[in-house]
C-alpha cells in the first residue's frame, strides 16, 4: 500500500462549502431557458378501469401547452418499464409497466396524463380540469389475503397475484429439523416504510432536435442506468442521451429505479418541443415514490436444549406493489441472509413476491438485509427466552469463526471477528451490571430492556458474474478514469453517485495518497453520463468504496506506473530503482536525484518519453471485486418501557461496527449515525398505512408519517473494531446501511426483553405507545 | 392580479410584481433567484425551507410572498460575510452536521434564530428549537454537536454571530 497520510484521516468534507452556503445544485436549482412545468394527474383510486379522460378543458386554458395521455406518449416511447432479476430469477408473472396508465389504473397515484404548460399556477390548475371517468374495481390491499385465490385480482384479468414463489435450500434442513429438541417459530411483519429523501424527485429535460441529443437532469443515484434504460425507450442512442445528476438531496435506495416521469419528463419536452421541468411535492413522493420492506415472515428454528442453531425454515411474503420494481426482487436477499452471524446445518427459505394495488417496493436502505437480520436476531432472542439461556450466550455458542465462512446458501463471508464486537459492546454497557439492575427495577415494577443485534451484512455489489445476471447483462463493476493534466493537477471520474456520503472527499483521500500529491490537487467528477467512463454502475448497496474506491485506487495505480516508468527514463535509473515517496519520484540510494510528480506530468506531454511510451498521463480501470464484503458488528440498545403508557424511552444505544479499513472515520461515523436513525425510526414511528377497506393512502404528508425529529432519537455511542476485507487491497468494506440493518432489531429485542416479565413474547414495529399499550391490555386482561 | 411586493432580500432592496398566490418560497428561489432556500415538504413539517424574515425565523413555504412586503429577509446565502463563513456554517462544516446538504440551509436559519434568542442552549433547548426542521441523512447527531460548537465559539468572541444577520435583523425589527 502507498506512504498513508491521508487514508484513515478524519478530513472534512470538500463538498460542504457550497452545500452550507446555499451553493448546492440541486436539480430544481435550475431551469433552462424557456422551461415549462409539467404536472401529474395521478389516479385517486387504487385499482380502477378507465372509461375515459376529456382533457379539453384543460388543454383550452391560455397557459398550457399540450395535456397528453397514453396515447401520445406512445409515438415516443416504446416497450414496458424494465424489471431485473434481481434475486428472483424465476419470476411468474411481471405485469407489463408503460410510464403512464392506458386502460387501467392499479394503485393510487398512478399518472394517467400530464399537462405542460408555462408557469406551476397554469399546470396546477389546468391538471384539476383534466376528467377521467373511473370505473373502481375491488382492490388487493393486503399481501397476505392476496393469496387468497378467491380474492380480487390487483390486475384485472390475471391468474393470480403471485409474481414469484421460490424456495432456497441450502444445506441438512429435513436433518437439523428431525434432530431438533425444540422448535421455536416466530411471526414478523416488516411494516412498508416511505424511504423520504427531504430532496423529493425532480426531473428536467431538454431535447435538442437539430443535434438529436436529449439531456435530463435528475436525482439519481445511478445516472448511467437511467441512460441506458430511458434512450431505449425514446429509442434514441446512449451517446444523445445525457443524464445529469449534480447534488441529490438523499437517495436511500428510492433513487435508484427508473420512474414514470424520467420517461414522461424528456417525452413531453420532445413532444411540446420546449424545455420540461417536473417537481414531485411530498404528497406525491408518499403516493408515488417506491417504498420499502413490506413484508411478512413466518420462520420455525430448530435447537438443542444447550442452545445450538441446527436449522430454519422461513417463509418471506412481500409485497410487491402493483408493478414489479426494477430491483424489487433485491429484497428477496432477506432469505439469503436469514442465516445471520451463525451456524446451522441447513436453512430453507420460501420468498413469494405478491401483487397489491399500491405502490411498488423497491430497495429501501439495507433492502432485504435489515429483514434478514431483524428475522434471524429475533429468532435468537426467542430461543434464548424458551431455554431460559441468556441472549448473549446463545450468540457466542452459534456464531461463526473461522473465515472465509461459507453460509448455507453458499455465500462467502470474507473476514469477521464476531465474538469481538459482541465484547467490545457488552463491556461498553456494562453487561452485567445491566442485567442487575433490570432484576432490581423489575421488583420495583420498572422495566428495563436490553437488546442486542450482532448483525452481519452483504454488500458491495459486484462481483461480476452473479450480479451480470442479477441486473439482466451489466456485471456490476466499477469503472473510474484518472487524468493528469501537464500542470499535474488530477482529474477523477467515477461511475459511483455520491448523495450525501461524501466520495468526492474520500476518494480524493484515496487518490492522493496513491499519487502523493496534496488532495487540493485532485478534482472529483460523477453524475454526468457525457463524463468518464463509459458505463458508472451508481451507489446503492454500500458498494462505493469497495467498488468504486478500488476503481480509483487501480486507475491512480495505473498512472503512478506510467509516471514512474517515466520518472526512471528522465533520471536515467532502471525502473526497478525508482521510489515514490510523498509525490517525488526518487532513484534508490541517491535521494538528491529526484523528479516532482508535476515534473513528470509535463514531461509526458513532452517529446522525451522512453521509447513506446505514448504521450499523455490517464488512465481508465474497471474494478471487479471476486467476492462481495461482508461488515458486522454489535450494538446494544437499553430501554425502558413505561407499562401504564407503553412509551419506549431509549436509554442508551451502543454500536460496535466493523466495516473493515476505514479512510475517513469522520464519515464512517456520520453514515452509522444516520443509519441508526432510520432503523430506530422503523422500530418506533414509522409506517405507511393504508385503509383496510378503500386501500387509500391515509399516510400521505409528513404529518401523517412520522420522520422522527432531533427530539426523538437518541445520541448513539458509536465505536469501531477493524477487520480488514481480504477481498481488496484497501481491506475496506462498506458502512452507509449498516446501522439500519443493526438497529430495528436492537430496539425491538430490547423491548421484548423489557416486557418479558408481564408475558409478552413478541412486538412488531412501529413499536408505538399506542400498539404497545393495546398489547399490555391484552395480556393483563384475567 | 399581481401585486407589488417591496422587500430586502440579504441586504438588497427589491421590488417585483408577483401573484397573490405566490408563495415566499417560490418567490425567493424563482423571482430573486436565491436557490439556497429548498423545499421539503408540502404541510410545513420538514423546515428545509426556512429563512429569517424581520429576524424571525420562518418556513417560507408557509408564507405567501406578498406577507413579506417591505419585510427585511435574510436567507443561506445572505449569512457568510466578506467570504468569512458564520459561525454555523463553518461549524456544521466542522462537525459534518450535513451529509446530502438539503436540510443544512434551513437547519442553519433555524439555528440563527436559536442562537439570537438562547445563546448558549442546552441540548434540550437545542432540540425544541430544531425540532421544526428534519433531516434524513445525519441522525441529528452532528447538527446538536455543530450548534453547540457554533454556541460556543460565538459567546467565546463575543456575542453576536459575525455574519450580523441577527444584528440586521433586530433593526429591521425595531424599524419596521
Ligand atoms: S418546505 Fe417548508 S416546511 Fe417543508
Ligand atoms: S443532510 Fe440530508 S437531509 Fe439533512
Amino acid at each position: 500500500m502507498a506512504v498513508t497520510q491521508l487514508i484513515g484521516a478524519r478530513i472534512q468534507r470538500r463538498e460542504d462549502p457550497r452545500l452550507v452556503t446555499g451553493h448546492g445544485r440541486f436539480t430544481d436549482d435550475r431551469s433552462p431557458r424557456g422551461c415549462c412545468v409539467l404536472q401529474v394527474v395521478r389516479s385517486p383510486h387504487p385499482h380502477a378501469r378507465i372509461r375515459s379522460i376529456d382533457t379539453a378543458r384543460a388543454a383550452a386554458h391560455p397557459d398550457v401547452l399540450r395535456v397528453l395521455t397514453a396515447a401520445d406518449f406512445r409515438s415516443v416511447l416504446h416497450g414496458a418499464m424494465p424489471v431485473t432479476p434481481s434475486f428472483v430469477a424465476e419470476k411468474r408473472q411481471v405485469p407489463e409497466r408503460f410510464p403512464i396508465a392506458t386502460e387501467e389504473v392499479v394503485y393510487q397515484g398512478e399518472p394517467v396524463a400530464v399537462v405542460v404548460a408555462r408557469d406551476r399556477a397554469a399546470a396546477v390548475d389546468a391538471a384539476e380540469w383534466v376528467v377521467v371517468d373511473y370505473e373502481p374495481l375491488p382492490a388487493v390491499v393486503d399481501p397476505i389475503a392476496a393469496l387468497d385465490p378467491a380474492g380480487p385480482r390487483a390486475h384485472a384479468g390475471a391468474p393470480d397475484n403471485v409474481c414469484w414463489d421460490v424456495t432456497y435450500t441450502g444445506g441438512d434442513v429435513a436433518g437439523a429439523f428431525a434432530d431438533a429438541e425444540l422448535v421455536v417459530h416466530g411471526r414478523i411483519v416488516q411494516q412498508r416504510l416511505a424511504p423520504t429523501p427531504i430532496e423529493g424527485r425532480v426531473v428536467v429535460a431538454e431535447h435538442d432536435p437539430y443535434d438529436e441529443r436529449m439531456t435530463i437532469w435528475l436525482g439519481s443515484q445511478n445516472p448511467h442506468f437511467i441512460r441506458l434504460f430511458v434512450s431505449q425507450a425514446l429509442q434514441m442512442a446512449e451517446t444523445q442521451v445525457r443524464v445529469v445528476s449534480r447534488d441529490v438531496g438523499g437517495g436511500f435506495g428510492s433513487k435508484i429505479s427508473p420512474y414514470p416521469e424520467d420517461y414522461l419528463v424528456p417525452a413531453a419536452a420532445k413532444l411540446v418541443g420546449r424545455p420540461v421541468k417536473w417537481v414531485e411535492t411530498r404528497t406525491e413522493a408518499m403516493a408515488g415514490t417506491t417504498h420499502g420492506r413490506g413484508q411478512v415472515f413466518e420462520a420455525d428454528v430448530a435447537v438443542r436444549r444447550d442452545g445450538t442453531l441446527l436449522g430454519m425454515r422461513l417463509t418471506q411474503t412481500l409485497d410487491v406493489g402493483a408493478y414489479c420494481g426494477t430491483f424489487g426482487a433485491f429484497q428477496a436477499v432477506a432469505v439469503y441472509m436469514a442465516p445471520g452471524a451463525y451456524r446451522w446445518r441447513g436453512v430453507e427459505g420460501r420468498t413469494i413476491g405478491v401483487l397489491t394495488n399500491r405502490v411498488p417496493t423497491d430497495p429501501y436502505r439495507g433492502a432485504g438485509r435489515p429483514e434478514g437480520t431483524h428475522l434471524v436476531e429475533r429468532m435468537v432472542d426467542l430461543v434464548a427466552r424458551e431455554l431460559g439461556m441468556d441472549q448473549a450466550e446463545v450468540r457466542r455458542r452459534n456464531f461463526v469463526t473461522a473465515f472465509p465462512f461459507t453460509n448455507p446458501f453458499g455465500f462467502v463471508y470474507d473476514s469477521g471477528n464476531y465474538h469481538g464486537s459482541l465484547d467490545l459492546a457488552l463491556a461498553a454497557v456494562d453487561y452485567p451490571s445491566l442485567r442487575r439492575r433490570q432484576a432490581e427495577g423489575r421488583a420495583a415494577g420498572r422495566y428495563l430492556g436490553i437488546g442486542l443485534s450482532t448483525y452481519v451484512e452483504i454488500c458491495g455489489f459486484g462481483p461480476s458474474a452473479p450480479t451480470a445476471g442479477a441486473t439482466g447483462g451489466i456485471a456490476l463493476v466499477e469503472g473510474a478514469q484518472v487524468r493528469v493534466f501537464p500542470t499535474g493537477s488530477v482529474a477523477v471520474y467515477v461511475g459511483t453517485h455520491a448523495h450525501g456520503q461524501g466520495h468526492d472527499t474520500t476518494f480524493a483521500q484515496i487518490v492522493a495518497d496513491t499519487l502523493g500529491v496534496p488532495m487540493e490537487q485532485v478534482e472529483l467528477h460523477h453524475g454526468d453520463t457525457d463524463e468518464g467512463t463509459g458505463f458508472g454502475y451508481g451507489t446503492y448497496g454500500s458498494r462505493s468504496l469497495s467498488v468504486g474506491g478500488m476503481a480509483v485506487r487501480g486507475a491512480s495505480l495505473l498512472v503512478r506506473e506510467k509516471a514512474r516508468r517515466l520518472a526512471a527514463h528522465l533520471l536515467e535509473a532502471a525502473e526497478a530503482d525508482v521510489l515514490v515517496e510523498r509525490g517525488r519520484f526518487a532513484v534508490r540510494g541517491s535521494p538528491a536525484s529526484s523528479r516532482s510528480f508535476q515534473e513528470v506530468a509535463l514531461a509526458a506531454y513532452g517529446a522525451n518519453l522512453p521509447s513506446g511510451m505514448e504521450q499523455g498521463l490517464e488512465a481508465v480501470h474497471y474494478f471487479d471485486p471476486a467476492n462481495f464484503v461482508w461488515p458486522f458488528g454489535a450494538h446494544v440498545c437499553v430501554v425502558e418501557v413505561d407499562p401504564d403508557t407503553g412509551q419506549v424511552t431509549i436509554e442508551r444505544y451502543v454500536a460496535v461496527d466493523d466495516c473493515g479499513t476505514v479512510i475517513n472515520p469522520m464519515i464512517v461515523e456520520g453514515q452509522v449515525q444516520g443509519g441508526i436513525a432510520q432503523g430506530i425510526a422503523q422500530a418506533l414511528f414509522e409506517e405507511v398505512v393504508y385503509d383496510p377497506d378503500s386501500g387509500q393512502l391515509r399516510t400521505g404528508t409528513l404529518l401523517d408519517y412520522l420522520v422522527p425529529t432531533m427530539s426523538e432519537l437518541p445520541v448513539p455511542e458509536c465505536s469501531r473494531q477493524v477487520t480488514p476485507s481480504p477481498t481488496n487491497e484497501l481491506g475496506v468494506k462498506g458502512v452507509g446501511e449498516a446501522g439500519t440493518i443493526a438497529a430495528s432489531v436492537a430496539v425491538i429485542n430490547a423491548i421484548c426483553d423489557a416486557l418479558q416479565p408481564l408475558g409478552i413474547r413478541h412486538v412488531d414495529m412501529p413499536a408505538s405507545p399506542d400498539r404497545l399499550w393495546q398489547q399490555l391490555q391484552e395480556v393483563r386482561r384475567p | 392580479m399581481a401585486e407589488r411586493v417591496r422587500l430586502t432580500i440579504n441586504g438588497v432592496a427589491r421590488e417585483d410584481l408577483v401573484e397573490p398566490r405566490t408563495l415566499l418560497v417560490h418567490y425567493i428561489r424563482e423571482v430573486a433567484g436565491l436557490t439556497g432556500t429548498h423545499v421539503g415538504c408540502d404541510t410545513s413539517q420538514c423546515g428545509a425551507c426556512t429563512v429569517l424574515v424581520d429576524g424571525d425565523a420562518v418556513k417560507s413555504c408557509t408564507a405567501f410572498a406578498v406577507q413579506a412586503d417591505g419585510a427585511t429577509i435574510t436567507t443561506i446565502e445572505g449569512l457568510a460575510r466578506d467570504g468569512e463563513l458564520h459561525p454555523l456554517q463553518q461549524a456544521f462544516w466542522d462537525e459534518h452536521g450535513l451529509q446530502c446538504g438539503y436540510c443544512t440551509p434551513g437547519f442553519i436559519m433555524a439555528s440563527v434564530k436559536l442562537l439570537a434568542d438562547t445563546p448558549e442552549p442546552s441540548d434540550d433547548e437545542i432540540r425544541i428549537g430544531l425540532e421544526g426542521n428534519l433531516c434524513r441523512c445525519t441522525g441529528y447527531v452532528n447538527i446538536l454537536k455543530a450548534v453547540r460548537t457554533a454556541s460556543r465559539r460565538m459567546t467565546e468572541a463575543g456575542g453576536a454571530p459575525t455574519g450580523g444577520a441577527a444584528a440586521g435583523s433586530a433593526a429591521a425589527r425595531t424599524a419596521g
